[in-house]
């Protein structure tokens, strides 16, 4: 399955790439008006810093997907290599939060917490493919194929 | 604090209306312009750091941005303008010598935009590209005199070394410490890709690319840094650097701040240390004395590889050449004086030196006068920038031409001369780690070799316009060239008629 990857030693820190996941998702047409008029755009993807290195982290769309086992709901499943949240069954619990390895699940403010949301490679926005990746000024994040993981 | 004598150069314009205050403008700016002011909520700029290299502009998600020069105007005449005034408050402050990096910007004629191409109507057909061969392919090297032959009566068809190039396009020297490694790597692979040849500059080559050496000329200049026999077995060719269009007699400084490991290993020199080049070379005072260092070069390489030397186009650069053509060397590579440069004293760069234009056309004519053409070919550098400046160097009787600044133009350089500060933002002209990494040599080296693929698509068809299928039969064709609002003297020099003649 292709995935997002992003390239440590390419990754500037600029963090463009949440703002164009919160842009993906928040189903506006317009950049600017999706955070002038506050409406709590929500990226999925976060770039952790530490000196001089960054690097952008979102689902790794795992194979485990302990997530997927953990919710009590049945809100995430295990899609054609994407775990999808289906948001009319979650329920907030975050039990999915704990249990992510990789700190991926993201509570979605949006909703005011009531429910969380994560990464779905853009398969269910209107932009089709990862905004993250075309979006990312240094080629840094990459939707390839690598081998299971 | 002391008064400023004058305002930033700048202005940046931010349209709060589009600003979502990402501040990824304030983590690209290496001059620290951009910041955010928690008090207001909103971004603010330092403008007298601006430098206007535009990579705000460029990756701002709104495009919220826009730099433009200040318009605060100094009551200026024709005779001390803004700039001449500022540079004068700039040296009674700092009390030291201007630097400046890339090509003059000063008004100076750009006599390729006063040569038009000519093209084939009725009488002979003008050649379709797409449809018939057409050569781009060149070869660099010394052309034999005569057919000579061997004892047993065939033609002995042993020639000197020679380049061949799939396009008649190279990159022009850019050392790796004036440039970073990852633009010496896009350029390495580019050429690699395109069958042509990119140029070590003077720093040496790093460990990584002897990989690419195949299509690299290591250059040995008057600092000799990096020269070693591993290098100069490492390469295709070998060039001496006599001298360089934007800074003709004058050596070279990096600073020792740049004279990081890598670069200390490849340049091998102490880090830290300043690299700095003399103006001359030490043992070279005569076409004698290059004659030996040439040959010096060619016994190391076991007569494999040929011989380049680039000179900057000076006044009497047609006898030099003549000099130099008969001192054994294959390549002559004349450099113009707006080409680029990483530092240059900027009273060097905006007022020694010569078009390359005006140069090619007299060595050229000059080689051909004194029947030694075919002892060398002729690169021809220093502000090509475009293809169609390509064919008219082509038709001047340059055998190859040398980009430099297209090639970082390609590479994300918008030419806001501030090289010398090694801060560039694009990553290009700088060692700092966190701003090499912005150029991604996967996207670099591809955007090279779109761009020379562009350019060479279109010699192509302005060659096929002319009803001219090779480089070969253009070069030195100045019958296809006509000069528009030049006078009679400069036509005389460039060998071309006026438009109508």
């Amino acid at each position: 399955m292709k995935r997002v990857y992003v390239n440590e030693d390419r990754c500037l820190g600029c963090h463009l790439c949440e703002y164009y996941c919160a842009f993906a998702n928040s189903g506006e047409t317009d950049m600017a008006k999706t955070f002038k008029l506050n409406r709590n755009p929500v990226p999925r993807i976060t770039v952790e810093s530490a000196g001089d290195v960054n690097f952008a982290v979102q689902c790794r769309q795992c194979a485990a997907h302990p997530c997927v086992k953990a919710c009590i709901t049945g809100a995430l499943s295990f899609n054609s290599g994407v775990i999808q949240i289906d948001d009319s069954r979650c329920v907030g619990c975050y039990t999915c939060v704990m249990s992510c390895p990789y700190g991926c699940i993201v509570i979605d403010e949006k909703n005011n917490g009531k429910t969380i949301t994560k990464c779905e490679l853009c398969t269910r926005n209107a932009i089709g493919e990862p905004a993250c990746v075309s979006g990312c000024i240094n080629q840094a994040i990459v939707f390839e194929e690598r081998g299971e993981n | 604090m002391p008064v400023n004598f004058f305002p930033a150069q700048f202005e940046v314009l931010r349209n709060t209306d589009k600003c979502i205050g990402c501040r990824a403008c304030e983590r690209q700016c290496a001059n620290e312009v951009h910041y955010f002011d928690g008090d207001y909520g909103k971004m603010f700029a330092n403008e007298a750091n601006c430098v206007d290299c535009q990579r705000c502009v460029c990756i701002c998600p709104t495009g919220a941005l826009k730099i433009r020069p200040n318009e605060n105007a100094f009551r200026e005449s024709a005779n001390y303008t803004q700039q001449i005034m500022i540079e004068n408050y700039r040296q009674a402050g700092s009390g030291g010598v201007l630097l400046s990096s890339m090509g003059t910007p000063k008004d100076y004629p750009v006599y390729w935009d006063k040569m038009l191409i000519n093209a084939s109507q009725v009488t002979n057909p003008p050649i379709d590209p797409l449809r018939e061969p057409m050569e781009t392919k060149v070869f660099l090297g010394k052309k034999p005199g005569s057919i000579r032959k061997n004892p047993d009566g065939t033609i002995n068809t042993e020639l000197p070394p020679h380049l061949e190039l799939n396009v008649p396009i190279m990159f022009s020297a850019m050392s790796y410490g004036s440039i970073s490694k990852n633009a010496h790597e896009s350029l390495a692979r580019a050429a690699e890709e395109l069958g042509t040849y990119y140029n070590t500059g003077e720093g040496g080559l790093h460990k990584d690319f002897y990989q690419y050496g195949g299509n690299t000329i290591v250059q040995v200049a008057s600092g000799r840094f990096g020269v070693f026999k591993g290098y100069l077995d490492a390469g295709a060719a070998i060039e001496i650097k006599m001298g360089q269009g934007a800074k003709p007699g004058i050596g070279g400084h990096l600073p020792g701040e740049k004279i990081r490991e890598d670069v200390s290993k490849t340049r091998m020199i102490p880090m830290g240390t300043d690299a700095i080049s003399p103006a001359p070379h030490h043992d070279i005072y005569s076409i004698e004395d290059l004659r030996q260092l040439i040959f010096s070069l060619k016994e190391a390489t076991e007569y494999t590889k040929p011989v380049f030397v680039k000179i900057a186009a000076v006044h009497n650069v047609a006898a030099i050449a003549s000099g130099i053509a008969r001192s054994g060397a294959d390549v002559i590579c004349i450099d113009g004086f707006r080409g680029g440069t990483g530092a240059a004293p900027t009273r060097i760069r905006d007022n020694v030196g010569i078009p390359i234009e005006l140069a090619l056309a007299s060595v050229d004519q000059r080689l051909r006068d004194e029947g030694i053409r075919n002892e060398v070919s002729i690169v021809a550098g220093g502000s090509v920038r475009s293809s169609s400046d390509a064919v008219k160097a082509f038709a001047l009787g340059a055998d190859a031409i040398y980009i430099g600044t297209p090639a970082l133009l390609a590479l994300g350089c918008h030419l806001c001369r501030s090289c010398h500060g090694g801060k560039c933002n694009w990553g290009i002209a700088t060692q700092r780690p966190d701003l090499v990494k912005r150029l991604n040599p996967d996207v670099g080296y591809q955007r090279l070799v779109n761009l020379v693929r562009a350019w060479d698509h279109e010699i192509k068809e302005i060659m096929g316009g002319m009803g001219i299928n090779s480089i070969e039969a253009l070069k030195g064709n100045r019958l296809m060239l006509r000069g528009i609002g030049l006078n009679q003297k400069e036509l005389d020099i460039l060998g071309i008629q006026h438009a109508g003649e």
